[in-house]
């Protein structure tokens, strides 16, 4: 379990984690969850493109998740977000169509690139993503605080001089530049269970912001060794687990924040 | 001049007769329903419940139950899950939706992975995402227009209240609007007709008809019903035009196969979303006083 090719997926498969829980803890607090699920979804077209021309998928899958996150802010500064989001992804994936019927051998390639191949990593493929993992992280950083306050009080931002949008087009950029490298090997469908579950259990349990997003974290990596785990020893696919304990997750968590509540209102209100 | 337009035997073919009839239907239903969704900013649900509709058919189809009753359950499912946890702000409930979405597309790869051991579809995660208009068998139709209707018929006569409890829930409730109950029973209807036509045409096209011609028609027309025709119309219209052009590409560069219906339908309707964006900014800004943006208009807050 912890030998040769699978040492590959387990440090891609950490490396991953990490830039999901610190991503997806923006994407929940902005609520751009949309754009969480349409930006992989929507990249697997451009890797459609990419075979058809003969290229690295990397060129396609950076190219159309770029795109679709210039897209998305482009159109969210007339539209509503949801429906710029709706739009341009649904765009995406019928370029995708297009180019899928175009060429002939592309079917089952489109399965791995929404459910992923996780314990297929090539130890060429490690490298990159970590490189590419600690960028995103130290994007987010640098601008973590004009992020957190655009996310949080996006008109008390605007005061001081932070643009909302350019903050939104910074950060869709990150979840691109994320999205176009962990794509490949855990896939569309992984990356965004493994953004959005984590990070709304993690959301619900605290209200400050670096416990959240460390929580966020250690709850996707959770979720991800032991989804790799039993994964490995059932055969089942790994898109499964990360998707079922992360809605655990998010359900526990409800329940435990809502249980608080109702503990603190009990022991409050004898002294009212 | 007209055969340069439809290619020869457009008309006497059997396969086109059924899904111009299908997706004119699922068309008119979609752009109905989808001015709801638009106004209550639930795209993003309307997107999930698409997604997770085609993952139960895939499961009933394992379990060797008709896939219609999959698609029914999975989506009816999804959709009262989703307004159990879902907050009542519209962060709350796109997290909730996407919480939803990541557990469904999960059991989806179990679903695929589990039917592919069994027999060889690798065209089934494809079918997922993109459907097929012209592989419509014949005998699905009654059933699938019979829901489709009922779903349009829950949301017209359900548009009253849930208009109101849409634009402002408060006023609804103080009006003895049951909002949740209203709430709940659209995102119901939304879930029928998303996950069917999805089985039909895909969850892509799907989406791209659930939300384009509504946001397009609210963005140029000024009160609901109006907006509800002429997002009916624009759905019928990018349909009609996208199975006449799918069928004239059979011979086109550079696979002479065919260009997929789902690539027209959506290029048109993103198209027409954007014509809108090419009226001045000033004429808007000019008649906002007295006429504001439909699209602001209704958005809840």
């Amino acid at each position: 379990m912890f030998s040769g090719l699978m040492l590959n997926t387990w440090i891609a498969a950490t490396a991953v984690a990490v830039i999901a829980g610190v991503t997806g803890f923006f994407a929940v607090l902005r609520g751009s969850t949309f754009a969480a699920h349409a930006i992989p979804n929507g990249a697997f077209a451009g890797a459609a493109g990419a075979s058809l021309l003969g290229l690295n998928a990397f060129v396609g899958l950076a190219v159309f998740s770029v795109a679709g996150a210039l897209g998305i802010a482009g159109l969210s500064r007339r539209s509503r977000p949801d429906v710029a989001t709706a739009l341009t992804f649904v765009m995406m994936l019928g370029i995708g169509a297009l180019f899928v019927s175009w060429s002939t051998e592309y079917a089952q390639e489109a399965y791995s690139l929404l459910f992923g191949e996780v314990f297929g990593v090539a130890a060429g493929e490690v490298l990159p993503i970590v490189v590419l993992g600690a960028t995103s992280i130290v994007a987010i950083i640098v601008m973590f605080r004009p992020l957190m306050l655009s996310s949080a009080m996006p008109e008390v931002a605007e005061a001081r001089g932070i643009s909302t949008r350019r903050m939104e087009l910074a950060f869709l950029l990150v979840m691109a530049l994320a999205t176009s490298m962990t794509v490949p090997v855990v896939g569309a469908l992984l990356m965004f269970s493994l953004m959005i579950g984590p990070a709304a259990a993690a959301r619900s349990l605290t209200a400050r912001p670096i416990l959240a997003m460390t929580l966020s974290v250690a709850i996707a990596l959770i979720t991800v060794w032991i989804g790799i785990a039993v994964s490995y020893q059932s055969n089942w696919p790994l898109g499964f687990f990360v998707g079922a304990l992360g809605a655990a997750f998010y359900l526990f968590s409800r329940a435990y924040a809502a249980a608080r509540r109702r503990l603190a209102t009990r022991s409050l209100s004898p002294a009212a | 001049m007209l055969r340069y337009i439809f290619e020869p035997g457009f008309f006497g073919s059997g396969p086109v007769h059924v899904a111009l009839a299908v997706g004119t239907v699922i068309a008119i239903t979609s752009a109905v329903v989808g001015v709801f969704t638009v106004t209550r900013g639930q795209s993003f649900a309307g997107h999930a419940l698409a997604d997770i509709g085609t993952t139960g058919g895939s499961g009933a189809f394992l379990i060797g139950v008709n896939q219609f009753w999959g698609y029914l359950a999975f989506g009816a499912g999804a959709a009262a899950i989703m307004e159990l946890i879902g907050i009542q702000r519209r962060r709350g409930r796109d997290v909730a939706t996407g919480v939803v979405l990541g557990a469904g597309l999960g059991l989806a790869a179990l679903f695929l992975y589990l039917g592919t051991q069994y027999s060889s579809t690798t065209g089934a995660s494809f079918t997922l995402l993109f459907g097929s208009m012209f592989v419509i068998t014949s005998s699905t139709v009654p059933i699938l227009i019979t829901s489709a209707l009922l779903a349009l018929a829950t949301v017209v006569v359900l548009a009253r209240v849930l208009l109101l409890s849409s634009l402002s829930p408060d006023i609804a409730a103080a009006r003895g609007v049951p909002v949740r109950a209203v709430g709940a029973a659209y995102l119901m209807a939304l879930a029928v007709s998303v996950a069917l036509s999805a089985v039909i045409i895909g969850a892509v096209l799907s989406t791209a008809l659930l939300i384009g011609p509504a946001a397009t028609a609210l963005r140029v027309t000024k009160g609901p019903v109006r907006a509800m025709l002429v997002a009916a119309g624009l759905g019928v219209a990018a349909t009609w035009l996208g199975i006449v052009l799918a069928y004239d590409s059979f011979y086109w560069p550079p696979a002479r196969r065919g260009w997929p219906v789902s690539f027209f339908v959506v290029t048109l309707i993103v198209g027409c979303y954007l014509v809108t964006y090419l009226r001045p900014r000033r004429d808007r800004q000019d008649v906002a006083r007295e006429a504001p943006d439909t699209e602001q208009v209704c958005s809840p807050a």
